[in-house]
């Protein structure tokens, strides 16, 4: 067991103003940035604000910029750092400040609320869903999203440009979009509501320019742009700007493909 | 006089966990306008860190499962102390909640004829647990979330507000349930006047520090459990019972809070993370048990009660993974009280692992690949905080504190608290459902049912009251304003809440932990009476706004009075059962099997913060209904119902 | 670090007036400009030597190789190449570098390949440098817009990468006959052509555009199981598109510097048999 004594900058303030403060901490093995920041509320800024819940990388609460990069501040380990460096910790720099560590991260739930739900198949009671594994992999992936809204945070569609926050949905709820045009019983088509087509046109997948950064911060490791985005930007591809398929599905309207 | 804004509801849920989400789903389908009040964000609410999975007797993979199965082992595994009328419905209700789950998008593991796959879990007759990988909880979580927002989205289409009939009141905090009732004394403390109904609630806002109040003639409970008063537990910081403290506060009483379940298998190396869950799920899919010798304990430690359904041989738990017809399950596989028992007793043996816990290895039963992909977020977990790589190697694993089977005293069928109309309680802070002990997978399926039921039942009742809602007294919003604020007006020489809470964890850790001794539990007892009197002193720096160290000396009375509760109810019992364990009185009486014990507030409160707050009292469990108990053979009534009961 | 020297906030993006203040663009304290500038510097040296071969018009024949870059060649001008990729469909009036007429389609699928756009908008278009890094635009509209639009394109160029990779298979099989076009024989180049073509089919199939028309834009998996197996080689090679994508351009500029080498006569295929 050893002990040290690490250099910290933790950014104090709210909307009206604020700045990097320094402080030093013991580190001792195995911690985690959380557990510092913890440690500086038990004994020197009780009052401190910082968001998280489970300490076990499940709930996506504690968000937070380390060194400038956004991460999980529960499964960040010290031991990635060198003992002399200082280290940064800032607030999500994406989303309007709250207080210290805390930003308001309504953006994330409006945007939820503009994703039209699943759409249950009709005539197919509760307990007669049938499902193959293969069909369900693919949005599985997707729902192991623990909603940190890193992702979100480090887009730089909306992270550097303010503006675009009202026509784009961001990763993750593109990703939603994803899950659910690929969910082997969302009768969302049948219901008149095409996600392919919205997608482009409602939830401004048009802007993503496939730079990868949400993939990079995903702490669940989901493949957001190969595995969501993209597709989704070939869906929408088959939908907009491929007459061969439109010919296709003109010609012979599969019901099943 | 404090101004505060008022707004009118019909339904108020408190918590935004499963059974908190599930209530309020159910009450706005009934058209009540609901609101839900949660201290995190949406979405974060504990349930996300459930792993294994929803018990429900589906007979997806074990056609011979059925809701008499499924309620003969919540019944043994609670050791019969379950309220069994609850478990009873639980049994039956359990695969209808699991299935509405899939018309609201969830997605679960599948079996390959395309039906929801089920696995299995200790205790636990037949696969029973609908799962998603072992993030089943996240899976919970995400598609009430999800429904609550169809809802909304639907509301938006009628009303053009999506808040309209249904709102999330997320970050913000509940610190008293108001009644109505013969107006007391100005600045008499809130919510003690008998014979009130629930008119509403008294909140804060974390963000802001402001308060408010929602006015509602029904109130539903489902605030989780109380964890946070240990100090090695798989719990978050919400953890810190305030829906049974705000039920005693409102004068309903807590139920057989002396059953506390440790969790066999939480993390012990290194100690930031000690005490996060291991999933049961990895003895589920064939993980082991060693001590430091090599040796698979748990083939010592199978009690009485168990004898017959269980392994005898290393050889036959093997099998059982291929064949569970023809050969008994591994003692891995026993109720979790069994075997955090039988780790604590291994570790205090000397054949501990090296960080004073135990070895469990699942990386001698499936390839990597497997492992990986059966338990993604334990193989993710381990890794990250431990470099250690469950695929290879064993993880060192030690009991830690997760789940309160007692709770607030509820009606079976309404959720209904005893002694307060209009409030109602759902999920882990509801007593009575798993007896002494918790099946893992219980707890998802409980919250579905009963978060149903409550939500159900508070819209009946708000029904019943609607155009005469009962009213919120202005003196008693004061009374809960000054009661909150008090921490920023502590004098010189003002606790550090931080402190306190480490002091109170320890002590609860400690004294009132996993194995009990009667001079230990008395301690605790003056050791708590010590907490209240200096966290009545306790204060705060700063201002309102997001002010974490002004939130926890607000959570540390609910603390102190859960534990209290479980103090007090620990040192009464004078057996051990279930989550219940005396090094004083080792056996399980079946005297005690009948009894329920009562944890009520002192009326009035006293004055002194270092009185004592509660008072216990007994009563007698109402007797099982005989075709229930005609589901159990006779030779096994015999090891648990008391002498007078088997005349009955 | 605020330094008091940085220039005035600017109004939008991480110093929008709701965020934290903070003066930095970034906070990153890795060496997070290398990569971007190693992609740039990669792609740049590529475009350079491309252009310059492309312009060239000569020294891309040496029996019995053909540089990819000429290759199928389109029009009057070309060099003849016995039994090789002479394919005169334009004529006599192109005057220009046969290359031009081809090099447009691996280009357009390049250009519109996934990995690429990340590569470029990142190395040259800072959109953005780096993750969390603030880009110097004051106005993104992504591929909304005309042109960028057309990158939802890259199923066409994806289609035309077929035939000309087709076309590059034969060139390979060409390789394997000597100089006096006798068949059987092998050296240096033929094997730096086998490599070559398997990474340009690598690359090909590993494409995004691909994986969705191979089964991605099937619903069910379970009803369509060869389409499927064909959707999961596909989606294992696309994790390495982008090494693919390196590899490939490489060793295509590698082929048809080997026979710049031996058509200008400053080295000799060394034989095998």
């Amino acid at each position: 067991m050893s002990t040290y004594d690490a250099s910290f900058r933790i950014w104090r303030g709210d909307a009206e103003g604020g700045e990097l403060r320094d402080f030093t901490v013991e580190v001792n093995d195995g911690e985690v940035v959380l557990d510092i920041v913890h440690r500086l509320q038990a004994t020197q800024t009780p009052d401190l604000a910082v968001r998280w819940n489970c300490k076990a990388g499940k709930c996506g609460s504690c968000s937070a910029e380390i060194n400038g990069r956004p991460r999980l501040m529960c499964m960040t380990r010290m031991s990635t750092f060198e003992r002399s460096e200082t280290i940064t910790v800032t607030p999500l720099r994406a989303f309007p400040v709250v207080r210290d560590l805390v930003t308001d991260v309504s953006f994330n739930y409006a945007k939820a609320r503009e994703v039209p739900a699943f759409v249950p198949p009709r005539g197919v009671a509760p307990g007669a869903y049938r499902m193959q594994q293969v069909d369900v992999d693919r949005s599985q992936e997707f729902r192991k999203c623990i909603e940190c809204f890193l992702c979100q945070d480090t887009c730089h569609v909306v992270r550097d440009h303010e503006e675009n926050k009202t026509a784009f949905a961001g990763p993750r709820f593109l990703m939603r979009v994803a899950e659910l045009d690929m969910h082997p019983l969302d009768a969302a088509e049948e219901a008149g509501l095409d996600r392919k087509r919205t997608a482009q046109e409602e939830h401004g997948l048009g802007y993503c320019n496939i730079t990868k950064c949400c993939t990079e911060v995903c702490p669940e490791g989901i493949k957001i742009t190969d595995n969501a985005l993209i597709p989704l930007k070939e869906r929408a591809v088959d939908r907009k700007y491929d007459p061969l398929v439109w010919l296709g599905s003109k010609i012979r309207r599969r019901a099943d493909t | 006089m404090a101004q505060v804004d008022r707004q009118q509801w019909d339904v108020v849920v408190v918590g935004a966990g499963g059974a908190g989400l599930r209530a309020a789903i159910e009450a706005r389908e009934r058209g009540k306008r609901t609101a839900v009040i949660c201290k995190s964000l949406f979405g974060k609410a504990h349930t996300v860190m459930a792993e294994g999975g929803i018990a429900a007797s589906m007979g997806n993979v074990n056609e011979g499962d059925n809701w008499q199965v499924h309620f003969r082992d919540t019944m043994r595994g609670g050791k019969f102390l379950n309220q069994w009328r609850m478990a009873e419905l639980h049994a039956k209700e359990a695969p209808d909640r699991v299935w509405e789950l899939e018309t609201w998008g969830a997605l679960f593991d599948r079996t390959p004829d395309g039906r929801i796959s089920q696995r299995n879990f200790g205790g636990h007759e037949y696969p029973r647990l609908a799962h998603v990988g072992d993030r089943t909880g996240l899976e919970l979580i995400r598609t009430l979330q999800q429904k609550i927002v169809q809802l909304q989205q639907e509301d938006f289409k009628e009303y053009g507000d999506h808040e309209a009939r249904l709102k999330v009141f997320q970050e913000c905090t509940v610190t008293r349930v108001l009644k109505d009732g013969e107006p007391g004394a100005a600045g008499a403390p809130p919510g003690r006047r008998p014979g009130g109904r629930v008119s509403g609630v008294f909140c804060y806002e974390r963000e802001s520090g402001r308060f408010f109040v929602l006015e509602a003639p029904a109130v539903v409970l489902a605030t989780g459990g109380i964890g946070k008063s240990f100090k090695t537990t798989s719990n978050s910081w919400e953890y810190t019972g305030d829906g049974h403290a705000l039920a005693l506060l409102a004068g309903a009483p807590l139920l057989n809070m002396e059953f506390v379940q440790f969790h066999p298998t939480g993390m012990v190396w290194p100690p930031s993370v000690k005490g996060i869950l291991v999933t049961e799920s990895v003895r589920g899919d064939g993980g082991v048990l060693r001590n430091s010798e090599g040796k698979r304990f748990m083939f010592d430690y199978v009690p009485d009660v168990f004898k017959e359904k269980y392994a005898e041989s290393e050889e036959e738990g093997d099998r059982w993974y291929e064949d569970p017809d023809h050969n008994r399950r591994p003692p891995e596989l026993l109720p979790r009280d069994e075997v955090a028992r039988a780790i604590n007793s291994e570790v205090k043996a000397g054949r501990g692992s090296p960080h004073g816990g135990v070895f469990l290895d699942v990386s001698t039963r499936m390839p990597a690949e497997r492992i990986r992909r059966r338990l993604p977020s334990m193989y993710h977990q381990f890794k990250e905080l431990a470099d250690v790589d469950i695929t290879a190697e064993p993880m060192e694993v030690g009991p830690t504190c997760h789940y309160v089977m007692g709770g607030i005293a509820v009606d079976s069928d309404t959720a209904a608290t005893v002694g307060v109309p209009g409030l109602f309680a759902a999920g882990e802070v509801a007593g009575g459902m798993h007896g002494s002990n918790r099946l893992g997978g219980n707890s998802l399926s409980d919250l579905l049912v009963f978060g149903r039921r409550a939500g159900l039942h508070a819209a009946a009742y708000a029904d019943g009251l609607a155009g005469a809602p009962p009213a919120v007294s202005q003196a008693e919003i004061d009374a809960a304003a000054e009661e909150a604020l008090a921490p920023f007006h502590a004098a010189e020489g003002a606790e550090n809440p931080y402190t306190l809470h480490q002091e109170l964890q320890t002590t609860m850790n400690d004294l009132v932990g996993i194995i009990r001794r009667e001079g230990e539990m008395a301690e605790a007892l003056e050791k708590l009476a010590g907490l209240r009197a200096r966290a009545a002193r306790a204060g705060v720096e700063g201002h309102r706004q997001f002010n974490p160290g002004w939130h926890l000396a607000l959570d540390l009375r609910n603390m102190l009075l859960v534990s209290e509760c479980v103090a007090r109810a620990a040192l009464e019992r004078t057996e051990s059962r279930g989550g219940h364990t005396r090094e004083d009185c080792p056996a399980m009486e079946r005297g005690w099997r009948p009894v329920n014990l009562l944890c009520r507030p002192v009326e009035p409160a006293p004055g002194d913060p270092a009185a004592d707050r509660i008072v216990l009292e007994r009563t007698r469990t109402e007797p099982v209904r005989p075709d229930l108990l005609a589901l159990f053979e006779k030779e096994e009534l015999v090891k648990y119902l008391a002498e007078e009961e088997l005349y009955e | 670090m605020a330094t008091g020297t940085e220039p005035p906030r600017q109004l939008t993006g991480v110093h929008d007036a709701s965020r934290a203040a903070i003066a930095d663009r970034h906070l990153r304290t890795d060496r997070w400009w290398l990569a971007p500038a190693v992609t740039a510097a990669g792609l740049l040296a590529f475009i350079v030597y491309s252009t310059w071969r492309a312009f060239a018009n000569a020294d891309y024949y040496a029996a019995p190789y053909v540089s990819p870059f000429y290759s199928p060649c389109l029009a009057e001008n070309c060099q003849e190449m016995r039994g090789g990729p002479n394919l005169d469909l334009f004529g006599s009036w192109w005057g220009l570098s046969p290359a031009l007429l081809i090099l447009v389609f691996p280009l357009g699928f390049r250009l519109t390949c996934y990995y690429y756009r990340k590569a470029y908008y990142r190395g040259f278009w800072a959109s953005p440098p780096a993750c969390a890094v603030a880009e110097p635009h004051a106005k993104y509209t992504g591929e909304t817009r005309f042109p960028l639009i057309l990158q939802n394109m890259h199923r066409y160029f994806f289609y035309a990468a077929l035939p000309v990779a087709g076309i590059l298979t034969y060139d390979t099989v060409l390789t394997l006959r000597n100089d006096r076009y006798e068949w059987g024989h092998m050296g240096l180049g033929t094997l730096l052509f086998l490599v070559n073509i398997a990474l340009i089919w690598a690359y090909t199939l590993s494409c995004h555009s691909c994986r969705h028309i191979m089964g991605g834009r099937l619903r069910h998996f379970s009803k369509h199981p060869v389409r499927y197996r064909m959707w999961g080689w596909i989606s294992r090679l696309n994790t390495r598109h982008m090494q693919l994508a390196w590899a490939s351009l490489i060793s295509v500029a590698l082929c048809d510097f080997y026979v710049y080498l031996l058509a200008s006569g400053a080295f000799n295929d060394p034989r095998f048999f």
